[in-house]
């Protein structure tokens, strides 16, 4: 993929475009888009996450500009949009992720169940117990399979017996679907697994710990179609007990998996609305312009 | 095309007689440094293998109890203080009739080591029954007649250039037909302290002392040496000029010429805090000085090699970031990290100068116990044989010089065993 990005002159880079409700913009010039704010339905009722006037810097550069953004209960919304668009590092401010990059700074509002999780009372260990992540590349610990799920569990002191912590791991398991595949080698490493089989440990690893929300970034990128389509059930049966925000750079999977959807340009919000419009009737030049392949 | 084709093959030839040299040159070099690695080995070995055998004479004491001055009722006390030097002198007197005059009655003490008569001391206050009757004792021998019985002494010299003399050769002559003289295994190369006689002199104590001080080294260097590479690695600001100021001084003190350390530990520790000098803590001191910039090198490459995705799975699910360094960065970075250490105590080990600063290059004969005993290490130990006249310490030198290459090669086996055994964990 190559990032052939269109020049847009309406868009100086650090200028912020403050705009809470968002107006209808129907720019249709074909390279000339202005992004004003962001259009279509960004916000729900009783959201479980929810980011207001997001901005981002790697230092003295802007990587998100003024997003704001609900994630509603128990349901999965998609982000797409072109390379470097920002998807990754909005998605790592819901967990706090970024406060390993040193020189990352945030700025907004962003809230898990109308708490500000970047208060300074906030705890981000607790907050990423509550908020879990799935990496692109499946990153297994270099333990065995167990020790894998286990570790999260046993962190945060979630089994008081050896036996609740093996049905913690089984049940991780079961609910990822991988236990069948892997029961008899519980002790083996979980490196030594097939790079689908490892991103479900990776999740089941994450869901071990019983978090409320699972950000998954890029989940399937490095996997077969068939492994893809595992992860893809999977997800949506996970959705009934989890709230899942997932980036991914294929729009099938979004379509398939996602109830909503969130088309990020250059650091910006550009469109949400269902996913089933976003892919049928986008409602921004830009957002149709990257799911009829025209860049991105 | 086919110029072009041409023009290639010219150049490919030219580029094969370039490989081909570079190779040769390889080869070279590399059979030189081992062609020298050789002669070392076998220069080292050839002078100290002999070492290994020290020469025993058997002499039939008469433990007399008029020469003795006690008898077999005797407190310990007594027995301790009885003079067996006498009774060995009149036992050899028996053996050979002929040694009349001074000259021939010293070159007759001179048969066996001054240690004789302590020998005999324990033998017979372990036995006092012993007293009054002949019983045949094994002795060290005198250096020079285990120099002789090696064959380092030629008997065709002149007379006036040997050490022994044509009588003495001649008794060693009626020894051996009798049967009196044998080499042994030499254990007390390995029992023994410092002794400024050769054949009682040993590589214990300055093992011991090279253990203390290693132990010393080891504790401090490693944890510290460690904690300051994860810290640096994981912890501290980056671009912060006095992060930056450390790192580039922490860099250049592993150039620092090791004699610079002794120094510094004889004004710090020893002038300033008053850590007693000659000891294994204050050696271990400066050799921790001196091996941490090694240690936090190497932590710092091993630690910045764990791949950052494990990192993020942990902090991803909620480990706090010294959760994160205990639990995965630093076991995969173990093997790294002991390599470094392994690397840096093996450069402790054989290091003098910094130790002769400090005092540990004393003359120490009793074995060190603790940290705070006198001591010295095994390479000083090697420096004060080397320095020694008597003939039978050229050996010794070598002797020790091939213990200590053995610890060094027990140390990088064991590097490599705890490699494996922190790697095998995927
Ligand atoms: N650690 C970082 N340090 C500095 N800049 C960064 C860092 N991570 C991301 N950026 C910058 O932030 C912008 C957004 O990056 P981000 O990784 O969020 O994009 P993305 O949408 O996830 O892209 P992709 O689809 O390729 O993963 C990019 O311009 C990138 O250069
Ligand atoms: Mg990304």
């Amino acid at each position: 993929m190559t990032d052939v990005l269109p020049t847009m002159p309406g868009l100086p880079t650090g200028e912020t475009v403050v705009d809470d409700t968002p107006p209808m913009t129907e720019t249709r010039e074909e390279f000339d888009v202005e992004i004003k704010g962001t259009v279509g339905a960004p916000f729900v009722d009783d959201p479980k996450m929810s980011a207001r006037h997001s901005n981002v810097f790697y230092g003295e550069k802007q990587a998100i500009f003024d997003v704001s953004l609900d994630i509603g209960r128990n349901e999965i919304i998609a982000m797409i949009g072109p390379s470097g668009c920002g998807k990754s590092t909005f998605l790592r401010t819901l967990n706090r992720m970024n406060d390993t990059i040193p020189i990352c700074r945030v700025e907004g509002e962003h809230c898990l169940d109308g708490e500000d999780i970047y208060a300074p009372d906030q705890d981000p260990v607790l907050l990423r117990a509550r908020v879990g992540m799935v990496f692109q590349k499946p990153n297994p610990f270099p333990k065995s399979i167990y020790d894998n799920v286990a570790y999260g569990p046993r962190l945060h002191g979630l089994a008081r017996t050896r036996a609740e912590l093996d049905e913690i791991v089984e049940k991780s398991l079961v609910r990822a679907g991988l236990f069948n595949e892997v029961k008899d080698d519980l002790h083996k490493p979980g490196t030594g697994l097939s790079g689908g089989q490892q991103q479900r440990l990776c999740i089941a690893r994450a869901i071990a710990v019983d978090p409320e929300v699972i950000l998954m970034d890029e989940p399937t990128s490095a996997l077969d179609p068939i492994a893809t389509a595992t992860i893809e059930e999977l997800m949506d049966e996970l959705k009934s007990r989890y709230t899942i925000a997932v980036v991914t750079h294929s729009m099938q999977q979004a379509a398939r998996v996602s109830q909503r959807t969130a088309y990020f340009h250059m650091g910006k919000l550009v469109e949400v609305n269902p996913t089933n419009q976003v892919f049928t009737t986008p409602q921004h030049q830009l957002t149709e312009n990257y799911i009829t392949g025209r860049f991105g | 095309m086919t110029a072009t084709r041409d023009r290639i093959e010219a150049t490919l030839r030219k580029r094969y007689r370039r490989e081909r040299l570079f190779r040769f040159f390889g080869l070279v070099s590399l059979g030189i440094s081992f062609l020298f690695l050789l002669i070392l080995l076998f220069t080292i070995f050839r002078t100290g293998l002999p070492a290994f055998q020290q020469t025993w004479i058997k002499i039939d004491v008469d433990l007399d109890p008029a020469v003795l001055g006690v008898d077999r009722h005797a407190s310990q006390d007594e027995l301790f203080g009885a003079n067996y030097a006498k009774a060995i002198k009149v036992s050899l007197r028996k053996i050979f009739p002929d040694a009349k005059g001074r000259k021939k009655k010293r070159g007759l003490k001179n048969l066996v080591s001054n240690s004789a008569p302590w020998q005999l001391r324990d033998a017979v206050m372990k036995h006092p029954d012993l007293i009054g009757t002949t019983h045949a004792f094994w002795f060290l021998a005198k250096d020079e007649v285990d120099v002789f019985m090696k064959g380092r002494i030629d008997r065709n010299l002149p007379e006036s250039d040997r050490r022994l003399k044509d009588f003495q050769l001649a008794w060693i002559d009626k020894l051996l037909a009798e049967g009196r003289l044998e080499k042994r295994f030499n254990t007390t190369l390995f029992t023994a302290g410092d002794s400024r006689e050769p054949e009682q002199a040993g590589v214990a104590g300055a093992i011991m002392g090279s253990f203390f001080t290693m132990l010393v080294t080891l504790l401090l260097s490693f944890p510290i040496g460690v904690a300051a590479a994860a810290y640096l690695e994981e912890f501290a600001p980056q671009n912060n000029r006095w992060v930056d100021f450390i790192e580039v001084n922490i860099n250049n003190l592993a150039a620092v010429p090791s004699i610079i350390f002794g120094l510094l530990g004889l004004a710090v520790f020893i002038n300033f805090f008053g850590v007693p000098r000659s000891t294994p803590l204050v050696g271990g001191l400066v050799l921790t000085l001196m091996t941490l910039p090694t240690i936090i090198i190497a932590s710092r490459a091993a630690i910045k090699s764990v791949p950052p995705s494990i990192k993020q799975a942990a902090i991803g699910l909620g480990a706090s970031p010294v959760q994160t360094l205990f639990h995965h960065t630093l076991p995969l970075a173990m093997p790294g990290i002991l390599t470094g250490t392994i690397i840096g105590m093996a450069q402790a080990l054989g290091e003098t100068a910094p130790l002769l600063m400090i005092g540990m290059v004393a003359f120490v004969v009793d074995i060190p116990h603790g940290i705070l005993d006198p001591a010295t290490v095994m390479p000083v130990q090697v420096y004060l044989w080397s320095d020694s006249p008597e003939r039978a310490f050229v050996e010794r030198t070598s002797a020790a010089i091939i213990i200590l290459l053995g610890f060094l090669v027990v140390m990088n086996s064991a590097a490599i065993l705890l490699r494996r055994r922190f790697e095998r964990k995927w």
